[in-house]
């Protein structure tokens, strides 16, 4: 490669992006806003949640306990039950979210050596909000239990989950992870396609492909500058995540950014492809979208857990880079582990760049017109 | 300067010796439609040569056969002493092309343009900013230097692209159509520019659909639905055609073809 004019070439994309201020502004601020609307959406304050409880043998304290979830005017209850068989059909009609179910003697349970025993049942259909019930939910009984053992000893009471319709706990948390991948893709994949399209419609590509520049230094010159780019948007987001949602971050931050270059540089071959096979600027944002922005955030496991898709479904998923990446970005970031794990994902990410650059280069071939 | 004298000039600067271009036989189909059907022409270096015709008559794939983005069907063409099928880096080299979308970026200003380009084609930057110096006197930019090339008038722009075509001093520039849309005056500027070019020993080919600038060319040659239907000097033509202009043996050509007459 020709350094010199491969840095004439960076040096002009600089310019592009940096004096396209509106554009640079989107793109800069777009972690940031995506964060925060995401966050506080997939967070919404859950009111009137409605309460099952099934209390074999009512006592003081199991009467204690339901009065503390009225109180918060959080929780309705809507039926009190002596058996657990009415769960079933309530949760099955959606008119309960969360079930409460005591074991039979409760109180005398709390006084003795064995613990309490309590199985919380939740609605976990939409897994965010199940999520929260859950939280809020263990929460009251936490206190309850926290105020038992100040006054003379441990008490203890062990509570029992069941995520019903959903049993994989998904949180909060794991959408930080995807929303990455969703912001990785838009700024690569999308502005790749845009600024190699608009030079194709304005007919400065024609020039360049006359000069001595190569096919592929074009493209590396295009594409620096957006991993430069989507670097900073990477940075932003786990900044916003952290700072805004306390969200954890459990492994190691060098090995999730070099894991989001890799990610970025298959984001950014998929958008050369798309600006090769494309006529328009038009085209090439439109076919961006459908290519990029759609299944990385549909098919992704960003929103939808890919667990609870059709089975004909799940083998798309596979060629969707964003799928890979957020196991890999979750691993990382709330489960601490590296690449002794993740290497299966890693070696698929790797995969996928080196045949989309492969074969992007080969569509940017000058004489394929 | 007459156009002998700038072959001479050609020779003396060490431009290739023998022809700048040759073309045998060049022939480029899209399926069944011939673009450009077995054209032969030879083109000597410091000449400025009009390549002439209508609209679909082929000259832009003819050109971007010659530039290498585009492969030929069939025959064989030399640029810069180089084939045009296995030597296209080195033809690359020695060529400057300007396309016929204007070529330079409007968020650029004009230095970042020429900057640009000089860097792409290998230039050092103290050559880079001696050539700018030299292009912005020449071109009377000097105060625009560092304006955004989307803000000068367009024929200003046409003028730059072309003396940035021309930065890495190359032994042939292509234009294909380089003055459409621009006014009279502006035209006969940028033509003064291109036999200054000339006048350096580059070699220049041009496609125009302008019959007066025609008649500045060295040598011209009208293509007509893929073939070129008339070659020679403007005055050999006139005369082979019994016309007045250029103009006139155009529009005899033309209308012996089925698109000229439809046109």
């Amino acid at each position: 490669m020709n350094l010199n004019a491969l840095r004439a070439f960076v040096v002009k994309e600089r310019h592009h992006i940096l004096r396209d201020r509106q554009t640079l502004t989107i793109l800069l601020m777009m972690p940031l806003v995506q964060v925060i609307l995401f966050g506080y959406a997939l967070r919404s304050d859950v009111r009137d949640i409605r309460l099952a409880v099934v209390d074999p043998t009512p006592d003081h304290a199991t009467i204690e306990l339901e009065s503390r979830f009225i109180s918060t005017n959080r929780f309705r209850i809507v039926t009190t039950s002596k058996t657990p068989d009415v769960i079933e059909p309530l949760f099955r009609r959606g008119s309960a979210d969360v079930a409460l179910v005591f074991e039979p003697d409760f109180a005398s349970h709390l006084r003795g050596a064995d613990p309490a025993r309590v199985l919380i049942a939740v609605d976990a259909s939409d897994p965010n909000t199940g999520t929260t019930y859950l939280n809020y939910t263990r929460a009251i009984i936490a206190s309850y239990q926290d105020e038992l053992s100040v006054a003379n000893r441990r008490v203890r009471i062990v509570t029992d989950t069941r995520m019903r319709f959903n049993p994989t706990l998904e949180s909060v948390n794991l959408f930080v992870p995807g929303l990455i991948a969703l912001v990785l893709v838009l700024v690569s994949a999308l502005m790749t396609a845009i600024s190699l399209s608009r030079e194709k419609e304005r007919g400065t590509l024609e020039v360049l492909l006359v000069s001595p520049l190569r096919p592929q230094e074009i493209i590396v010159g295009k594409v620096l500058p957006y991993l430069a780019l989507a670097f900073a948007n990477v940075l932003t987001a786990l900044l916003a995540a952290w700072a805004v949602f306390h969200v954890p971050f459990r492994g190691s931050v060098a090995l999730l950014l070099a894991e989001s270059i890799l990610y970025t540089i298959v984001s950014l071959a998929l958008g050369v492809l798309v600006a090769a096979r494309t006529s328009s600027q038009r085209a090439a944002m439109l076919t961006a979208m459908l290519v990029t922005m759609l299944p990385n955030a549909l098919l992704s496991g960003m929103i939808f857990p890919v667990a609870s898709m059709p089975a004909w479904l799940k083998p798309v998923t596979y060629i969707v880079p964003a799928r890979w990446f957020i196991v890999i970005a979750r691993g990382i970031m709330l489960k601490g582990v590296g690449l002794t794990i993740l290497w299966q994902e890693t070696l698929v990410l790797s995969f996928m760049a080196l045949l989309l650059l492969a074969v992007a280069m080969r569509s940017f071939k000058p004489r394929m017109e | 300067m007459s156009a002998a004298n700038r072959v001479a000039v050609a020779v003396k600067t060490g431009a290739a010796d023998g022809f700048a271009i040759d073309a045998r036989e060049l022939t480029r189909r899209f399926g069944s439609f011939v673009a450009v059907d077995h054209i032969t022409f030879d083109i000597k270096a410091g000449e400025v040569f009009g390549f002439l015709g209508a609209n679909g008559a082929g000259k832009t794939t003819a050109i971007k056969m010659l530039v290498g983005l585009l492969a030929p069907s069939e025959g064989a063409a030399h640029v810069a002493g180089f084939d045009i099928r296995t030597q296209r880096d080195q033809i690359r080299r020695n060529i400057g092309y300007m396309s016929q979308r204007f070529s330079l970026y409007g968020d650029l200003t004009v230095r970042e343009n020429i900057r640009l380009y000089g860097g792409i084609y290998g230039l050092t930057p103290e050559q880079i900013a001696e050539r700018t110096t030299t292009m912005l006197d020449t071109l009377g930019l000097s105060s625009n230097a560092d304006d955004l090339v989307a803000r000068l008038p367009l024929g200003w722009k046409q003028k730059l692209a072309f003396s940035v075509a021309l930065v890495h001093q190359p032994k042939i520039v292509f234009l294909d159509e380089p003055t459409g849309g621009v006014d009279p005056i502006t035209r006969r500027q940028f033509w003064e520019l291109i036999y200054s070019a000339a006048a350096r020993g580059t070699t220049v080919f041009v496609t125009t659909h302008y019959m007066d600038e025609a008649e500045y060319c060295d040598r011209i040659s009208i293509m007509v639905d893929g073939k070129i239907a008339a070659l020679g000097t403007p005055v050999e033509l006139k005369e082979k055609f019994g016309a007045d202009s250029v103009d006139d043996v155009f529009v005899r050509l033309a209308r012996g073809s089925p698109k000229g007459a439809a046109a």
